[in-house]
């Protein structure tokens, strides 16, 4: 198949044109117009885009307006891998048959957020992967249900408030870890898996237009800092997203045919109370509690540079 | 086996592998379906066809029927022409996205084998799976005959395919005694199929922006979903013209709903499926002992050909409605009768029964006599006001 995304080595090389433009309805300072502006500069116009009931879906396609600028389709919640693995099927089909241009190469995306990709859609991610349909799945994880107004998804972090993880008189927030998204597709063995943030842009565009270059289904998890749900200035998503990967409680990393690279190293790690102290969702928190944190911090930056051969996330400075 | 029919022919198949044929030549692009009893031999058979290059589809071997219909929900939208077969749980599994199907008007067409509804779960047959999917915005047919089910695929297409209807269409027939059961049929050449119901269908995927799917808020809904109402008063006078069509071409009439004896007859009996067959000889037996007793039978349930089973139906004096589903809570619990209750302006009396839920046998002599107990019981006070549950244990006929 003939390839035509180019991976960008500087952002002087992502095309001045926007496939995703504004108007749209996004939170002033949500991060997730940032993530698909990008990810549609890197497609291009050849893009089909499956998007999953959420924010990004409700904020960007009030009727009769759009802000994509690519064919665009919304279904329900739980099955955008599902849509997605069928407009691929059809399009094979109708290249096979003449009624498409088989030399023209169309990407297939399929966005969701947290609760439809970790939770409702977890099913059909699962099968879409599994079948090895070419389609790239991009999870943008804000870790909690923040179209309804911000309950608790398979994604939310340990400890976090969120309106069904209330802080009370005997309970504090999320008490269970965030679900391992990328451990699961692995297991589907995928050609291509990645996370990202937005904050480190051109790592996140490379990613996307690795994935977009691969025959075979590819899955980018992208954290995406909320400003609404995470109770913080609007102005700091940015610095945010850069604070989870300095803090390592987001790693920048992708497995390439299964091999593991952490995109992003971190010479020096900095403390987490660092990251939490800006959001408002950790701000019940103690000193104990914040330590008990950077203790399962710690830990896993253990097992990933235990599993990459050496250390790629060094020691809090 | 060979797929192509260069000329007509006939087979021995049961309603699902009837299905299958139909479907295999009518060059469809996308085959999106997950296995439950008793719709699987239908994509058995597809597959197979798949398999041997007889089909050239891309058949995606989905995790659930939500996925399923999601499928190709999606490969629709993309310009393929597609397929996908349910029963049971695994319809009311796609509940969700039978809305959004006919919602976003895409002429995908799918097989329902009927079968009834858990709990307790049964494979076995009744109408509890398709009457839930009766308000979701799909052309319903309901087939008797392998051959009606063969013809009526074909139909599915051009109807569900016309620019004036654009609604995903389903054909449904009995579970096991249908889909199971195996009686001759007339195939037609494959070049007849194709040129009956050619691909006219392109998909909404243009260059450039093109929103499927948007959110509409209080301002354009409702006209969105009024659009609906008229894309089946469409489809009603579009599936009248194609029946008429086919006839022309293939020298079958099916209608959309059938009459035997009515002429003369002052009580009638209101069927779907298979039961039809065994209504006839009960009116039969009905007629040699004097009785004059007509009946109906429905090929299409979406939209709901009411003019003319008013037409057939006036000056008659009883009509009694079957129904193999139950609407709980009601006093008239047939959800058939209840609509034909509702939609028919005319003062026959509407007698409701309830029969064969769960596939509870029900044979001529049963549906003897039910004629009977309507015949004596007509006139008594009260009579329509309550269905009879048929065939339960502890309900006894009071003649």
């Amino acid at each position: 198949m003939t390839v035509n995304i180019r991976i960008p080595r500087t952002v002087w090389d992502l095309p001045r044109e926007d496939y995703f433009v504004g108007g749209h309805n996004l939170c002033a300072g949500c991060t997730a117009g940032t993530i698909v502006r990008n990810l549609l500069k890197v497609a291009g116009p050849n893009t089909i885009v499956v998007n999953a009931t959420g924010c990004l879906e409700v904020s960007t396609s009030l009727f009769p307006f759009t802000s994509w600028k690519v064919p665009w389709i919304h279904i329900a919640f739980e099955n955008a891998a599902a849509v997605a693995s069928g407009v691929e099927a059809a399009i094979k089909v109708l290249k096979e048959k003449g009624k498409i241009d088989p030399n023209k190469k169309i990407n297939i995306i399929a966005i969701g957020g947290d609760g439809g990709t970790f939770d409702i859609g977890l099913q059909a991610l699962s099968g879409m992967l599994e079948r090895g349909h070419n389609v790239l799945y991009v999870v943008y994880d804000n870790e909690a249900y923040m179209n309804t107004g911000i309950q608790r998804s398979g994604a939310t972090p340990y400890k976090a408030w969120t309106t069904t993880t209330p802080v009370g008189t005997i309970m504090r927030g999320e008490w269970r870890d965030k679900k391992d998204i990328i451990g699961i597709a692995l297991a589907h063995k995928v050609p291509y898996i990645a996370t990202a943030n937005p904050a480190f842009l051109l790592d996140m565009d490379k990613k996307f237009a690795k994935a977009l270059q691969i025959d075979g289904p590819s899955l980018i998890h992208v954290l995406m800092a909320c400003t609404t749900g995470w109770r913080f200035d609007p102005k700091l998503g940015i610095k945010i997203s850069k604070l989870a990967v300095e803090t390592a409680v987001w790693v920048n990393l992708e497995y390439n045919y299964g091999k593991l690279e952490v995109t992003t190293p971190v010479p020096k790690r900095k403390h987490v109370r660092e990251y939490l102290k800006l959001q408002g969702r950790y701000s019940h928190l103690t000193e104990e509690e914040i330590n008990d944190i950077q203790e399962r911090i710690n830990r896993k930056v253990e097992e990933i540079n235990r599993a990459v051969g050496k250390e790629v996330i060094g020691p809090l400075a | 086996m060979t797929q192509v029919y260069k000329s007509k022919s006939l087979a021995t198949l049961s309603s699902n592998k009837a299905v299958a044929k139909a479907v295999g030549q009518l060059d469809v692009d996308v085959i999106a379906a997950y296995p439950i009893t008793p719709q699987t031999t239908i994509v058995e058979e597809l597959a197979q066809m798949v398999a041997n290059g007889e089909v050239k589809a891309q058949y995606i071997h989905v995790e659930s029927e939500h996925s399923a219909l999601s499928a190709v929900v999606g490969a629709s939208i993309a310009g393929a022409r597609t397929f996908t077969a349910t029963s049971s749980q695994g319809l009311e599994l796609m509940h969700e996205i039978l809305h959004i199907t006919s919602g976003l008007r895409l002429p995908v067409v799918m097989a329902v084998p009927t079968r009834a509804l858990s709990a307790p779960i049964s494979i076995w047959n009744d109408h509890s799976d398709i009457m839930n999917a009766r308000d979701t915005g799909w052309i319903i047919y309901f087939v008797s005959s392998a051959q009606e089910a063969y013809d009526t695929v074909i139909q599915a297409y051009r109807l569900a395919e016309d620019r004036e209807v654009l609604l995903p269409t389903i054909v449904s027939y009995d579970g096991f005694l249908m889909s199971h059961t195996y009686e001759p049929v007339v195939i037609e050449s494959s070049e007849d199929v194709i040129e009956f119901s050619p691909k006219t269908w392109k998909g909404y995927i243009e260059e450039g922006a093109v929103a499927i799917g948007t959110l509409a808020s209080p301002d354009y809904y409702y006209e969105f979903k009024y659009q609906q109402v008229e894309a089946m008063k469409n489809a009603l006078r579009k599936a009248e013209i194609i029946d008429r069509d086919f006839y022309k071409k293939f020298g079958r009439k099916n209608g959309l709903v059938e009459t035997y004896r009515t002429e003369d007859s002052e009580i009638d009996l209101l069927v779907t499926g298979s039961i039809w067959s065994s209504l006839k000889l009960a009116i039969d037996k009905a007629r040699s002992n004097g009785l004059r007793i007509g009946g109906l039978r429905l090929r299409l349930y979406r939209p709901l050909p009411i003019d003319e089973i008013e037409k057939i139906l006036a000056g008659k004096e009883v009509l009694v409605v079957i129904d193999k589903a139950i609407s709980y809570g009601l006093r008239v619990a047939g959800p058939l009768a209840n609509e034909i209750y509702t939609n028919l302006q005319s003062p026959v009396k509407i007698k409701s029964v309830v029969a064969g839920i769960g596939q509870r046998t029900i044979t001529n002599e049963d549906l003897y006599k039910v004629i009977l107990h309507v015949y004596k019981n007509k006139d008594s006070p009260g009579f329509t006001k309550h269905t009879l549950f048929y065939g339960v244990r502890g309900v006894e006929l009071d003649s």
